[in-house]
């Protein structure tokens, strides 16, 4: 059972993976109406907590928060208790104290929704911290995949770039693991995490072996900057031997499909063309990210309040 | 003429290796008699039937925050919650603001502790300047002052020749050298340590590698120098293999470990706990068998808490932004105790690695004993006594504990330092 916050999909079994999705089917129809809102979450308040700017996320969260007709508060805080007098727990139980019924929370430190999720009443959602979890991004992937191939159960899928520092990756890999796929996650050695195997996933250097036969290639963002020298000698030979063009995409299986949370490095993790067209998803990634946020914020939302210690 | 006779305890005395039910006098601040059946009419007596009587203990690695952070702790209270967990000596060290740098820092922390402490502080100075790893501090002044011993704990001397030349000098003033062996270029933004669980929380990790290539170093300094080198807080398999292989050649090295390092793995920061973050991290289940098993079979000499107080402001904040390091001193004693009821080592020996071993590494024979003579530092602990730790009702000015609100057993119950009772479970602490 879906508890009351959602910060991972480690927390998660697979039933309640299965809920979210089945919910988030019926929401994609909204997205279809030439009024694209309906009345679920009247009267309630969603406040969008960015400590790390994301506006793809933000928006994504913002937009799914409207068309359920809720009140969506956008609070942009990019500081860390370090360099600002306020800490991070400070502002949340500010925020508290204004009764909101969600806050949705983006963090550069894992943990700190947890943290938040501790000191507030209301469900938590994480939007991504650190590189500890991004659950409605693996989400929203896993509906995806699910509208490609009908299944996850059985399906082979190759995580592709800088898995040390993904939430994405971290997430992707409960999601599907609990779901039956096989995980293959493939990188830079300098950016596999150590130990990474006791996650149920094998770890590559080589990306043909990786994505040998497999159903789904997800390319992940990088920041250029760990390609200059720091754990990657430079971006052309980041981009040999990982970034996903068409050529290296004939060792996946025929109906592969290629993948990307974004925003893209065009020519580093995807090659040009095959960013914009099929197999690439990736529109179809963000679109789905609507429906899965309202399906998310209608579970945890949407019922009458139970006292967290109940959780 | 002040007499304490403890009557009817299981004296266990490492430095007369004794073990037994013995009555102990005291007489003027020193031990005057170790023998069943004394007699004492006038003495204040001290009912100890059940319970362990022993040495206090020595705590060579403590940070007490003063001067110029005593919103965590100062001298008195770091001092006080020390005599509730059955310490009679503490080592300070020398990352307080100022730093212990300088003779008259030196001197001002013992004038301090000698008008706000119900035990005995010694103080540890810095081994270069301003703790920068690049100048040596004038360690034959500070000695002279009062130091024990030198360290840039919290730090490391990353620059081996400025390693080397510090091992040199303190082996002409006979003074150990106390490292915190952690290469800051390997460790890097490490907070946890590196491996499925950083993996899992996705939390930039600190690999046991960068504890053992400094362990290596040193002891390869050690050996070149004859100094004496003291490894703070062992964490890693691959230290204590080092060090046991280094004594094993006759490289003069001592060690230590601390309870944390004993009890906890890795796994206590999974649930992003900031009261669980140390440095060196907290290692695998592989790293704290090893870490037992070499205080066991003596490679590790000694247990030291690293008590380290943070305030919880400091504490309530992002994982990779709290300050690492946990309270030690009223835990320490029943944590340790595990070790005892898992048969991993006899009480004799244990209490050899709280209170002996620290003395005999501090030159200070006349302390960590119950010898007649010694100094009357002596504990009265119940191993059998189960209590709830709660922080708040310690003595330290700081909660940062993982052991908030966990049950407990074992505690001491009297304190005595230089023949006074500085603390006793029911009043709580007496003196100063």
């Amino acid at each position: 059972m879906i508890g009351r916050d959602l910060l991972g999909i480690e927390d998660l079994d697979r039933h309640d993976i299965e809920r979210i999705l089945e919910t988030a089917v019926h929401m994609q129809e909204v997205g279809l109406r030439e009024v694209k809102r309906v009345p679920t979450l009247r009267g309630r308040t969603i406040i969008n907590l960015f400590f790390e700017s994301s506006t793809r996320t933000r928006t994504s969260f913002e937009i799914a928060g409207k068309r359920l007709s809720a009140d969506v508060i956008n609070f942009s805080a990019e500081s860390s208790s370090l360099s600002k007098s306020e800490s991070i727990l400070d502002t949340a139980r500010t925020l508290d104290a204004m009764a909101p019924d969600a806050v949705v929370v983006r963090h550069k430190v894992s943990g700190v929704p947890k943290r938040i999720a501790d000191v507030l009443e209301c469900p938590v959602i994480n939007a991504g911290d650190g590189a500890h979890e991004h659950p409605t991004q693996a989400l929203l992937d896993l509906l995806t995949v699910l509208e490609e191939k009908k299944r996850i159960d059985g399906l082979t899928v190759a995580i592709v770039g800088d898995i040390l520092h993904s939430r994405v990756a971290r997430s992707n890999i409960y999601g599907f693991t609990k779901l039956g796929a096989e995980v293959r996650v493939c990188g830079p050695p300098t950016l596999l995490p150590p130990g990474v195997e006791t996650l149920g996933v094998k770890a590559y250097t080589s990306l043909r072996e990786a994505i040998d036969g497999v159903d789904v290639v997800m390319a992940l963002r990088i920041q250029t900057e760990r390609l200059s020298g720091a754990y990657v000698p430079s971006v052309r030979e980041y981009s040999a031997s990982w970034g996903i063009d068409r050529a290296k995409l004939r060792f996946a299986k025929e109906d592969a499909i290629v993948m990307h949370p974004g925003p893209i490095n065009r020519g580093v993790e995807i090659s040009h063309d095959l960013a914009d067209r099929r197999p690439s998803v990736i529109l179809d990634q963000v679109r789905n990210g609507v429906a899965l946020r309202m399906a998310v914020l209608y579970l945890l939302t949407g019922r009458p309040h139970h006292p967290k210690e109940a959780a | 003429m002040s007499r304490i006779l403890i009557r009817g305890g299981r004296v266990l005395d490492p430095a007369t290796n004794r073990d037994g039910l013995f009555d102990v006098l005291i007489e003027d601040g020193k031990i005057a008699a170790v023998e069943a059946g004394l007699e004492v009419p006038g003495a204040e007596t001290i009912d100890a039937h059940g319970r362990w009587v022993t040495p206090g203990f020595v705590d060579l690695h403590t940070h007490l925050r003063e001067p110029g952070q005593e919103y965590k702790e100062d001298i008195a209270s770091g001092g006080r919650s020390a005599a509730a967990g059955g310490f009679t000596t503490v080592c300070c060290m020398a990352n307080t603001h100022p730093v212990n740098d300088d003779p008259a820092m030196t001197d001002y922390i013992l004038d301090r502790a000698r008008q706000d402490s119900p035990v005995r502080v010694l103080p540890i100075a810095a081994a270069t300047k301003n703790l920068e790893g690049k100048v040596m501090t004038e360690m034959a002044a500070l000695q002279k002052a009062g130091a024990v011993g030198f360290s840039d704990d919290g730090k490391t001397i990353m620059d081996g020749g400025v390693m080397r030349r510090v091992l040199e000098y303190a082996r002409m003033i006979d003074a150990p050298v106390s490292v915190h062996a952690e290469d800051c270029t390997l460790v890097g933004h490490g907070v946890v340590n590196e491996g499925p669980v950083s993996t899992r929380l996705g939390l930039p990790g600190n690999p046991c590698a960068a504890e053992t290539v400094l362990v290596a170093r040193d002891l390869l300094l050690a050996e070149l120098t004859g100094a004496h080198l003291h490894v703070g807080h062992v964490s890693s398999a691959g230290a204590v293999a080092l060090i046991r292989q280094a004594r094993e050649r006759g490289v003069h090295v001592t060690a230590e470990v601390t309870p944390h390092h004993l009890a906890l793995t890795d796994e206590a920061t999974l649930g992003f706990d900031t009261n669980a973050k140390m440095a060196p991290p907290l290692r695998s289940a592989a790293d704290v068998r090893a870490c037992r098993e070499g205080l066991a079979d003596g490679t590790i000499d000694c247990i030291a808490t690293d008590h380290a107080p943070h305030a919880p402001h400091e504490k309530d904040v992002e994982f990779t932004a709290a300050p690492p390091g946990v309270l030690g001193f009223e835990t320490a004693y029943p944590v340790v105790m595990d070790m005892v009821r898992n048969g991993e080592i006899t009480p004799l020996e244990l209490i050899r690695r709280l209170a002996t071993n620290g003395a005999r590494i501090l030159k200070r024979p006349e302390l960590g004993s119950l010898a007649v003579g010694a100094e009357a530092d002596v504990v009265v602990l119940d191993p059998e006594r189960e209590w709830t730790y709660d922080p708040a009702k310690g003595f330290s000015k700081s909660r940062n504990s993982p052991w908030t609100g966990q049950r407990m057993t074992g505690r001491a119950l009297v304190t005595i330092v230089g023949g006074r009772v500085v603390y006793d479970v029911e009043r709580g602490v007496i003196a100063p």
